[in-house]
């Protein structure tokens, strides 16, 4: 196996680097809301030189440029987007003056592209070892026969499931962990000399993305290819690179070696890039009372034929957040449908205030539904992109306290000043604000109805990390303020560090481990909880290995 | 990470933790359920229709013994033959009646001409069908081919100019094209005839000859519609991530198109072929009045004419079973190309 995937000892390809970018500049035309279209600079003047064999972060928040550089190296630009300055020499020639067919053949084989979501980058309809293979055999690497051998090598490479027979599946056949290995298997079925890393475990759980990671750097290591490794997570990033380059608003902020970059930063907005996490939050002792019981409740989907909660007993107390983690899959948002009564539980019972709430949502009364309000991941799909910023706040006010004309205005103005976004929004549309704005609007329409409780389903996870923290930290000052209580569900456990007072987490349907925070994350733990806990990435080299030598359970999923 | 990695390994039962995965019901491969499902539901329709096609023909004025008879007919003669062709018995039993001869291949006797439906129809079904046969032959993979080189040259020149024609087409009415046909290849050129005259043992060459000219009125009548739909459906395919992942291999712009939009986008084209192809058969009247061509649109405007109810009843219930057996045929292949229909996790 080690001898079809290892390299020739000897490059027979020229000296210098394999990658070159020289004064990078890529423009975009963007058509903005109500204006005349325009051309803005994504990428400024960035220079990068990568050397055989190593792997170079590039980090940074979205709007930062990464995806844009590392399609480039492939002569590739998204939708309106134009390579318009700078040279790109890869093993020695600038690709920019190949023209289309010399870009068809660097394409797929002297570089390769993994993809944030596998799972929308194969084609549903083909098997997965047709697609694997499709690369070398259009540039002529190999017959199919050994291109076949060398793809079945890599997968035993990168742990897959019976590998032998796993490249006759299609795509939703397997799982979106083993996808993402199977692409890596993909990109580096032709051989090629670089591979443009494209924020490759972002969708995937954490106790997935540890797996993953793992074998995307024992392939690396192994084959002795190149690679771009793009992400907005530094810590991630830290464990696969060589060196980070630091991006911001498409230009170069600090470039050096993985371990200068984590531990001496020497740019304050790298600084803040690695120190993001940290928000210092008390833990409320949990009261007598608490003002809302799910007791017993047991959910399911088609008529009781999957059962997606099992028994579920959490309480919520005034004021304070009860945060619930879990992977994909575990019920956590299902939790969310049946205490809004969007999903009927069919055993249990949830009470409020010291009373039975009605289980379906159709038999509430307007104060029930006033009390409990949500916040949703997808800010964006979660407004009428139709209404202002106005509207949408004012909506609630209306519908609940018969607010109208200049009370409701006040009103509103009110909240936005809140939320820290001040009155000159109030008559923006949701397409003219920022990912972080969008949800501060989201946020201000839940508070306008003065609910006791807000459930907050993954409402950072779409976020960069800094936008997220400024989110994190006007929750748990408007918790201050109004003295609202939240259900906060979410995957990340360096978000339920900041914010929650107690933690429920939860597996397959069931709560495993419940109580308040400081408990929950004090040894000794359950198994599952010591997989979550071990496998969230630390800014720390060598962190990956010694985590996967840790484990004491596998994770679902591969 | 040696082979050996714990990931290969099984996972590990954390005591209290349950595990039911919804099981799938054993038996029958979905996609056989499915399409039992399809085929069952068209069977339905097609009973539906033929109660509307039956009620709706009842519901017309006039008595079918007054209209064999004529104006001159005696009483006496009139109740004979209303007792002899069962009208007076209840709408149900003559529709069963009705209903059972049909499915023995028994359609009734014309009133005007007093000839079997079955066997004067029968031939004419079979023109109908060599004529939409051919045209459909021309017509879909020319309008297939059409969309994947719009798609390819999309917003360029060679797009517009496809589009622009189809378009043109489709706009003008069947009969002009038909006429405009005429005038120019069996008129002005006399390639071909100007009526479509086929007989019973007519040699191929020779039919085919005559069917040319309605054969390309049709194919240009449902040629725009189809590549319209094969561009459209394809562009839509054209948004997906793996066509950027294709893109990245290095594949040229048509191979793209060929091997990965195209797949993804069968189910929809499939669609409005069958549609399409439906209007081939029960669309054609107009195009059948133009050349004389003796197929089932000239032999049901001859009939409505003479009000001749037996034989629009045939008529209509032929029709309506082409297009639900065709929307049927749509429906099972959407089914059978999509591929998480047919494997299953």
């Amino acid at each position: 196996m080690a001898d079809i995937l290892a390299r020739p000892a000897v490059e027979p390809k020229q000296q210098g680097p394999l990658l070159d970018i020289r004064n990078l500049r890529i423009e975009a035309r963007v058509y903005p809301p109500g204006e005349n279209p325009r051309n803005i600079v994504i990428v400024d003047d960035v220079s990068l030189k990568l050397e055989r064999g190593r792997v170079l972060g590039l980090i940074g928040e979205s709007g930062a440029g990464k995806s844009t550089i590392g399609l480039s190296s492939m002569g590739y630009g998204r939708g309106g987007v134009r390579i318009t300055g700078g040279e790109i020499l890869l093993n020695g020639r600038d690709i920019r003056k190949g023209g289309a067919q010399g870009l068809r053949k660097l394409r797929g084989r002297e570089v390769c592209y993994v993809a944030q979501s596998a799972a929308a980058a194969f084609n549903p309809a083909h098997r997965l070892m047709d697609q694997v293979v499709e690369a070398a055999l259009l540039h002529g690497t190999g017959s199919r026969t050994e291109a076949e051998k060398r793809a079945v090598a890599l997968f035993k490479k990168l742990s897959l499931p019976d590998p032998e027979n796993i490249g006759r599946r299609f795509p939703h056949q397997v799982s979106g962990g083993q996808l993402q290995r199977v692409m890596t298997a993909m990109a580096l079925c032709s051989e090629p000399d670089l591979i443009v890393f494209d924020e490759p475990t972002t969708a995937l759980d954490v106790t997935t993305q540890i797996d993953v990671l793992a074998a995307i750097k024992d392939a690396i290591r192994d084959t002795g290819v190149a690679a771009l490794y793009i992400t907005h997570d530094l810590a991630v990033v830290a464990q696969v690179s060589d060196e980070i380059m630091v991006l911001r608003h498409g230009k170069l902020v600090e470039w050096g070696g993985t371990r200068q970059i984590i531990k001496e930063p020497r740019q304050e907005y790298t600084s803040a890039l690695v120190s993001v996490h940290e928000i210092e939050h008390q833990e409320k002792k949990p009261g007598t009372t608490p003002f809302l019981s799910v007791k017993n409740v047991t959910a399911a989907y088609g008529g009781g034929t999957v059962k997606v909660l099992k028994n579920v007993t959490v309480d919520i107390f005034p004021g304070q957040t009860l945060a619930v983690v879990g992977e994909s899959g575990s019920g956590k948002s299902t939790l969310a449908r049946a205490i809004t009564g969007l999903l009927p539980p069919m055993e249990g019972s949830i009470t409020f205030s010291g009373r039975k709430l009605a289980n379906r949502l159709a038999d509430r009364t307007k104060e029930d539904l006033r009390q409990l309000q949500m916040i949703y991941q997808m800010a964006d799909v979660a407004m009428n992109p139709r209404q202002t910023v106005g509207t949408i706040i004012g909506r609630p006010l209306e519908f609940y306290f018969d607010m109208r004309g200049k009370e409701r205005d006040r009103r509103v103005a009110e909240l936005l000043e809140k939320i820290e976004m001040g009155q000159g929004f109030i008559d923006r549309y949701p397409a003219e604000l920022s990912g972080g704005q969008k949800q501060r609007v989201c946020i201000a329409r839940s508070l306008a109805a003065k609910p006791s409780l807000i459930i907050c389903d993954e409402v950072t996870s779409a976020l960069d990390p800094l936008v997220a923290n400024g989110i994190l930290k006007l929750l748990l000052d408007l918790q201050q303020e109004e003295d609202v209580a939240y259900l906060f569900i979410t995957h990340d456990l360096a978000t339920v560090k900041s914010i929650a007072d107690s933690i429920a987490v939860m597996y397959r349907g069931e709560v495993v481990r419940y109580g308040p925070k400081s408990q929950v994350l004090t040894p000794p733990f359950d198994d599952y909880t010591d997989l979550l806990l071990s496998s969230v990435p630390e800014m720390e080299i060598g962190w990956l290995e010694k985590a996967i030598k840790g484990r004491r359970m596998e994770s679902a999923g591969n | 990470m040696s082979t050996e990695s714990p990931s290969t390994a099984a996972p590990l039962r954390t005591a209290g933790l349950t595990s039911d995965k919804p099981t799938r019901p054993r038996g029958a491969h979905p996609v056989l359920t499915l399409v039992a499902q399809r085929v069952a539901l068209g069977l339905l329709l097609l009973f539906a229709v033929s109660v509307l096609i039956f009620a709706g023909t009842q519901i017309l004025p006039g008595d079918v013994a007054q209209a064999i008879l004529g104006q001159s007919a005696t009483a006496q003669s009139l109740a004979n033959l209303r007792e002899e062709l069962g009208l007076n018995d209840p709408a149900i039993v003559r529709y069963f009646r009705w209903l059972g001869g049909v499915l023995t291949g028994d359609l009734g006797t014309a009133l005007s001409s007093g000839q079997n439906i079955a066997s004067s129809l029968l031939p004419r079904l079979w023109n109908t069908l060599f004529l939409a046969f051919w045209a459909a032959i021309v017509s879909i993979p020319l309008a297939v081919l059409l969309g994947l080189i719009a798609v390819r040259y999309r917003n360029g020149a060679v797009d517009k100019a496809i589009s622009g024609l189809a378009l043109a087409s489709t706009s003008l009415p069947e009969f002009f094209i038909g006429y405009l046909l005429v005038f120019f290849f069996a008129v002005k050129w006399q390639w071909f005839p100007a009526i479509s005259t086929v007989y019973e043992g007519m040699p191929f060459l020779d039919r085919m000859q005559a069917i040319a000219l309605p054969a390309t009125a049709l194919t240009l009548v449902v040629l725009a519609h189809m590549m319209r739909m094969t561009r459209a459906a394809i562009l839509n395919v054209m948004q997906s991530a793996y066509i950027e992942t294709a893109e990245l291999k290095g594949l040229s712009a048509f191979d793209i198109i060929r091997k990965h939009a195209f797949p993804n986008a069968v189910a929809p084209i499939i669609n409005v072929v069958m549609l399409n192809l439906a209007f081939l058969v029960v669309g054609v009247v107009v195009v059948e009045v133009i050349f004389v061509y003796p197929g089932m649109g000239q032999y049901l405007v001859d009939h409505v004419s003479k009000r001749d109810v037996p034989v629009v009843q045939a008529v209509g219930l032929i029709f309506a079973a082409v297009y639900i057996g065709l929307n049927i045929l749509a429906d099972v292949a959407g089914i059978l190309t999509n591929p998480r229909l047919r494997h299953p996790r």
